[in-house]
């Protein structure tokens, strides 16, 4: 069975209880074991200093070197405010049919400028998180909005969908686990 | 699925650029590929179909707008998207000028990106659909080889088809050009004779001897030349049906021979004794008025009512300019695959151009017009000046039938200057005289390279 670790990796202090229900809910969602590291290594190089935002490709690179050797899959949750080169911000990055996940909570925290209350940013976090980990499980985006797979580049779009897989991607899912998609060397 | 059909081509010097935004993009689930520069690109272009072009501004070599410029006549049907590190004004208008469906600003907003995509592919599976739709419309609008909408050649079709089940005369006025053989043709694969021949005549090609020798045949030695006994087009038609164009042209004495034939269903070969049945079914055509001529007394009248059993009046393409944009369709297909050589559309001006002219050839003058622009188009769009029509105003400024040769040559170079957009070697060449003779004439005549007149000097005392 793959195991899927998540790590936090932000500057701030680690929500704990956020941790404790994603690992649930990814077992719940994947049908996988998921397990909660709590290395101390943060990844380093991954700040750019024109844009004052954190490269989330390179946070990817650093996580498959920093990873547990033992670990099937790894997810970093951070708090920085992440980008790709092209866009002006990434909610979260993965390897499509990879090993490596990346999400943040930077611009899932505020909304209009209004702090927001855990629940709805843990809620919010989950989602990204299970789509993310969906990526590295070979699937792709889903053009059924409440599905966790469709594309969110705004918080309404986020907001918008549920925590699990609709009927077609989960049978996409499936098919991707009998070909031997998360199975990694 | 349109996202799997979308298939999407990144056009930038910066690898990063093409892998971040390749690798965000093929999450959507759409066909991607990436070209480091711009004769990578155009190499691609040339070789695949695409759906979307992000194409970066500023690259060595090629850069952004050449590329947007060469794909425009490679692939029209393309959304190209201009990618800027810097958003000028000047860049953005001259991206729009050269077809570009929009830019976009480095780093890009996701929102902005994802909702252009969407865009982008919802309106590329709207012009599928339309084109599926039309395909379907078209078999609609179809009467074998006859395509048109509107209600009067609608008609047209409904009584060929009705009158295609029965063995009557069938005779089909209309002007040169309107389709007539192809009506005829189209009334005999609908009928019961369709296995049977399709036998064509042009009475106006020959003369009154020939001509019935060739309807009627004829025996070995009616006259000097005949070695052997020759079937007629009758005797050919047999089973079948007997297409007797021009039939408004033919001589009194053939006249009164057909009437006989349609009379008695009988004909005698020429020099012969023995007479043949008829089995074959007629079908005339005529571009002249014959009511006039039988009024005017060189037209049978007894004939015109043997032929007239069912008329069928063919509209000449002025009266059913409706039709215009379906034929330059039907025709771009039919020629492109004639021809091998793939034009997808006509511009809008030149569209405009189309319906904006008379036709006095009518549809088989559309056909020529568009042949010549399939073989001068430089890319797959015709253009206004490709179709090599004269301008609405040269033709309405013409010269009046009692001209003088003088007049009708000033008018006639006037035309040509004009349609050349004063470019004196090209109007040279289609004068067929040399670019001094025109300077010449065109001194004579006081025109200026345009074609318009040189203003009047006006003396002063």
């Amino acid at each position: 069975m793959v195991d899927v670790f998540l790590w936090w990796i932000g500057a701030g202090v680690a929500d704990e209880d956020l941790l404790t229900t994603l690992r649930a809910e990814v077992t719940r969602v994947f049908e996988v074991g998921a397990r909660c590291w709590h290395g101390h290594e943060r990844p380093l190089d991954s700040f750019d200093a024109r844009r004052q935002q954190h490269s989330s490709t390179r946070i990817l690179r650093w996580l498959l070197e920093a990873r547990p050797r033992h670990s099937g899959k790894i997810v970093g949750l951070t708090d920085v405010d992440l980008f790709i080169p092209i866009l002006t911000f990434v909610y979260g990055e993965a390897q499509l049919g990879g090993r490596a996940a990346v999400v943040s909570t930077a611009r899932l925290a505020s909304d209009n400028g209004f702090r927001l209350d855990r629940a709805l940013l843990r809620e919010r976090t989950m989602k990204e998180a299970i789509h993310e980990i969906g990526h590295t499980f070979g699937l792709i985006h889903c053009e059924r909005r409440t599905c966790v797979m469709s594309r969110s580049v705004n918080l309404v779009q986020v907001d918008a969908k549920d925590h699990g897989l609709c009927p077609d991607c989960r049978r996409r899912y499936a098919e991707l686990r009998e070909q031997g998609h998360h199975e990694h060397e | 699925m349109s996202r799997e059909r979308t298939r999407i081509l990144i056009v930038d010097d910066e690898e990063i650029v093409r892998e971040s935004l390749s690798a965000w993009l093929e999450k959507d689930g759409y066909t991607l590929a990436t070209a480091p520069d711009g004769e990578t690109a155009l190499e691609r272009i040339r070789g695949e179909r695409w759906s979307i072009l992000l194409v970066d501004l500023k690259m060595p070599g090629i850069d952004g707008l050449q590329v947007l410029e060469q794909a425009r006549t490679l692939q029209p049907e393309a959304a190209s998207v201009i990618m800027t590190a810097y958003a000028t004004v000047d860049t953005a208008v001259e991206a729009m000028k050269l077809g570009a469906y929009d830019y976009l600003v480095k780093p890009f907003d996701p929102e902005e990106l994802s909702l252009m995509i969407q865009k982008i592919v919802a309106q590329q599976a709207l012009v599928r659909e339309n084109v599926l739709l039309r395909k379907v419309l078209k078999r609609e609008y179809r009467f074998r080889d006859l395509i048109s909408k509107s209600p009067a050649m609608q008609a047209v079709f409904d009584l060929a088809r009705t009158a295609a089940r029965s063995s009557s005369t069938i005779l089909i006025l209309g002007e040169s050009g309107t389709g007539k053989e192809l009506l005829a043709r189209a009334v005999h694969a609908e009928s019961p004779r369709s296995q049977g021949p399709f036998v064509a005549v042009s009475c106006a090609a020959l003369t009154e001897t020939l001509l019935e020798s060739e309807l009627f045949g004829h025996e070995k030695g009616a006259f000097t030349g005949a070695v052997a006994r020759r079937k007629g087009k009758f005797e050919m038609a047999q089973g079948g049906t007997l297409f007797l164009d021009e039939i408004g042209d033919i001589s009194p004495k053939l006249q009164l021979d057909l009437l006989r034939v349609l009379e008695d269903r009988r004909f005698f070969r020429v020099g012969g004794s023995e007479s043949v049945g008829v089995d074959a079914r007629i079908i005339a055509a005529t571009n002249k008025d014959l009511q006039k001529a039988v009024a005017e007394g060189t037209f049978r009248e007894d004939l015109f009512y043997r032929l007239n059993v069912i008329p069928v009046h063919l509209p000449p393409l002025r009266d059913r300019i409706v039709d215009l944009p379906l034929l330059v369709e039907h025709f771009l297909e039919q020629l492109g695959a004639e021809m091998n050589r793939h034009v997808d559309e006509v511009s809008s001006e030149a569209m405009a151009a189309l319906m904006a002219h008379s036709w006095p050839g009518n549809v088989r003058e559309l056909r020529n017009v568009l042949e010549r622009a399939i073989v001068v188009a430089s890319g797959r769009v015709i253009q206004v000046a490709d179709l090599g029509l004269r301008r609405p105003s040269a033709e309405g400024a013409g010269v009046g039938p009692l001209a003088s040769l003088d007049e009708v040559e000033k008018h006639h170079i006037a035309v040509v200057l004009a349609d050349c957009g004063g470019n004196i070697s090209q109007a040279a060449r289609t004068l067929g005289i040399d670019r001094a003779t025109l300077y010449n004439k065109m001194k004579k005549y006081q025109l200026r390279k345009d074609g318009e007149p040189e203003p009047e000097e006006h003396l002063t005392t």
